[in-house]
């Protein structure tokens, strides 16, 4: 079966222009051009056909949190949100530390909506104490480390396994990438949210930007120490945008990605004390928001990653400190860069697609050119239809997104993975 | 005040002082032989502690007998995810008795502003965490009013661990609300993280503050503090925020000493202090009764000349 996206503006790295794209039985791109045939025909007119969205950050729950989400509804999730490549983050239960649980996540991958890239965590458990079999995990493609949900504490072991990492460069292909939860739990522990002036009026114990600042700063001295090819998740404060700004004008081997939630949101959220805004790191300031989305403009920050975060209703019908945190991302990331960046939509998808494709060393198939030979993995976005978020009609288990309600501008019309439709006219088919 | 008490945050000052005006009713009611009233009978106050808390909980239990509501009594763990069932389950299966007024005490700030999300029950805040305990405030506020007839221009000063205190932050929005201009006393490291927006001074010196107050109002302290390392000992504590005999002789002779209680006597306040004739502490909390029924009634009742007349003594 060949396929046609027909009538859309193509955008990749390379440029834009008005084509028709066929994709041929093998699930790669056969033609670009205009007059194109195919068995089926997609239409695209008034959309913008891309390489499909590469997310950093998910967290798809299984194994373990079933009830959260699985891989097959995430990957649901994501390929209606545009994405074609989630990485997975490896606070599972049990945690993705070995070559079981990682090729467990695999396996369960495989058929699903979007293709599903597992992490190693840095340490065994995530418990900040024994280095994981990286060489072992490095053999099985794993190509990014870390112990999500938590920063890792101890300089010492950090320092270890960056150094380790650089002795798996070959093995790997190209650089492993350590990625750090930017957190030092001294600071932050018996925090709720962001320490400041809300935090003080509701009477809510909070967690200061410096908790993060310090870990980010911590890292960048390691990495000019050891030259290790470093990642930082989620920044959330302008301090971290600018600490990591100087180290890549130093020239350090250091990248990083935000949240849609750490650039729309403030803490002024909580003040409804709804868990639903509890999330690590929390939502910061107004000054914060300002600051990442110039991070995001600038470069400093080279990628959109959504933290996706499913919890079930029942988890977060708790008080605000019991709650766990974390939030819905997948199928609202990019109508939020788009309605709220202020950036061109070639920026927004360079964010959102070929820039972590690049990260995630997914380049040969995911964010690539659009151009023929190249594997299917594309999606056709509608900048200007109008949507209102429900937690209720996305594909995940969870309901738990904070912009319940929200209108927002920018909607995903189809999805294709490997030249299949998995999204067709905003429906899943997988 | 509509449907809940949630917190002194968003009441203005005619609100507050209808309260407080009401509650002088009810202490008449008080004084009475037989201090029970039947305006809240066939009503159903329940109370749900997360955290325990005694006197705050009888309390309340009392004034909703004074008003011959029946009374139910959950004392919930405060965590009851470790059993399994979300906060939402257990205010479910209290709402099924029927209750028609939930007095709600959680050790996280927000917890009864969720619960009342949930329930067509009157959620009355009895403290939740760091954040509000609105009718210790009114109660303040009605205790001070009692000696001083209005708080119009006074000075009071708040001294202690206003940090961890949902009764520094309800009292800070009561006092100003009603005209008091109010300093906070305390190390820095028992001070919130900010102050932006809030009505007040800040002193770290509780000598130099003394002399110019009219009410000071101390708070308790927890002996954890220390551990947490946000004071280095008791001993320097008592030596510089520590209510004496010598410090309370630098109050004016009229002034007002305030406690929420428990006090820990030696520490806050000493013992002579407490029992010094400016100290209106016990006063406070037979005034808890009254402002609490005022409360109950407030959201609960429907005639005030149910208030008006006793029951009548069972058996005669």
């Amino acid at each position: 079966m060949t396929i046609v996206l027909r009538g859309g503006l193509v955008i990749d790295r390379s440029g834009e222009r008005v084509a028709d794209v066929e994709i041929g039985d093998d699930g790669r791109i056969a033609a670009v051009g205009t007059g194109l045939s195919g068995d089926v025909d997609l239409d695209a007119s008034g959309c913008v056909v891309s390489p499909g969205f590469v997310d950093l950050h998910t967290h798809l729950r299984e194994p373990g949190q079933e009830d959260a989400e699985t891989i097959e509804t995430g990957a649901r999730g994501g390929a209606l949100g545009g994405y074609t490549a989630l990485v997975a983050m490896p606070n599972t239960e049990p945690t993705m530390d070995c070559a079981a649980v990682v090729e467990l996540v695999r396996t369960l991958g495989r058929g699903t909506a979007c293709e599903i890239v597992p992490t190693g965590a840095m340490t065994v458990g995530r418990r900040g104490e024994d280095m994981v079999p990286m060489g072992e995990l490095v053999d099985r493609g794993i190509g990014i480390f870390t112990d999500d949900g938590t920063g890792l504490q101890d300089p010492r072991l950090m320092r270890r396994i960056m150094e380790y990492s650089i002795g798996l460069t070959r093995r790997l292909g190209r650089p492993v990438v350590l990625a750090q939860h930017c957190e030092v739990t001294a600071l932050s522990s018996g925090g709720y949210m962001h320490e400041g002036e809300w935090s003080s009026r509701l009477g809510i114990p909070g967690q200061p930007a410096e908790a993060e600042e310090l870990m980010v700063m911590r890292d960048i001295a390691l990495v000019r120490l050891t030259g290790a090819r470093m990642h930082f998740q989620h920044l959330s404060t302008a301090g971290s945008v600018a600490l990591v700004r100087d180290a890549k004008a130093a020239g350090l081997p250091v990248t990083a990605e935000a949240t849609p939630h750490h650039f729309t949101l403030t803490d002024a959220a909580c003040a409804s004390y709804d868990p639903v805004f509890k999330v690590h790191p929390p939502l910061r300031t107004d000054a914060d928001v300002t600051a990442v989305r110039e991070g995001l403009a600038d470069g400093t920050i080279d990628a959109i990653a959504t933290d996706h975060a499913p919890h079930t209703d029942h988890a977060k019908e708790l008080s605000f400190d019991q709650a766990p945190p974390g939030m819905l991302g997948l199928e609202t990331a990019f109508s939020l860069a788009l309605d709220e960046l202020g950036l061109d939509l070639p920026e927004v998808l360079a964010l959102l697609s070929w820039r972590p494709a690049a990260i995630a060393g997914l380049s040969d198939r995911h964010g690539t050119v659009v151009e023929p030979g190249n594997p299917a993995n594309l999606c056709v976005v509608d900048p200007d239809a109008t949507w209102t978020v429900s937690g209720r009609a996305m594909a995940s288990r969870s309901s738990n997104s904070p912009f319940e309600g929200r209108t927002l501008r920018g909607r995903v019309r189809h999805t294709l993975l490997a030249g299949e439709p998995v999204v067709v006219d905003g429906e899943a088919r997988r | 005040m509509t449907g809940h008490l949630l917190g002194i945050d968003g009441m203005d000052r005619a609100e507050i002082e209808e309260l407080l005006d009401l509650t002088d009713t009810f202490a008449e009611i008080g004084r009475r032989s037989i201090p029970r009233v039947p305006a809240l009978r066939g009503r159903t106050v329940a109370t749900l502690f997360f955290e325990d808390s005694t006197r705050t909980r009888i309390s309340f239990d009392t004034a909703a007998k004074r008003l011959s509501a029946d009374t139910l009594d959950f004392a919930a763990g405060s965590s009851s995810l470790s059993k399994g069932e979300s906060l939402r389950d257990t205010v479910d299966v209290i709402a099924s008795y029927g209750v028609d007024a939930l007095v709600v005490r959680h050790p996280m700030a927000g917890t009864p502003h969720r619960i009342a999300d949930w329930t067509d029950a009157a959620v009355i805040n009895a403290g939740d965490g760091a954040h509000e305990h609105p009718t210790q405030a009114l109660l303040d506020a009605y205790t001070i009013r009692q000696h001083r007839g209005a708080l119009d221009g006074m000075q009071i000063g708040i001294v202690g661990d206003i940090r961890h205190s949902r009764v520094a932050r309800s009292n800070v929005l009561a006092f100003s609300a009603l005209g008091a201009d109010v300093t906070l006393v305390a190390p820095p490291t028992l001070l919130p993280p900010s102050l932006a927006g809030w009505p007040v001074r800040v002193s770290h010196d509780l000598d130099e503050v003394l002399p110019s107050l009219d009410a000071c109002y101390l708070l308790r302290l927890q002996r954890e503090r220390i551990t947490e390392g946000l004071i280095p000992s008791i001993r320097e504590y008592v030596a510089d925020y520590g209510l004496d005999a010598a410090r309370a002789a630098r109050l004016p002779v009229d002034a007002l000493i305030c406690h929420p209680g428990p006090t820990n006597r030696g520490l806050e306040l000493s013992a002579e202090v407490a029992s010094d004739p400016r100290s209106v502490i016990l006063d406070q909390v037979v005034n808890g009764v009254s402002v609490r029924m005022a409360v109950l009634f407030l959201l609960l009742g429907s005639g005030r000349e149910l208030i008006d007349r006793s029951e009548p003594e069972v058996g005669s």
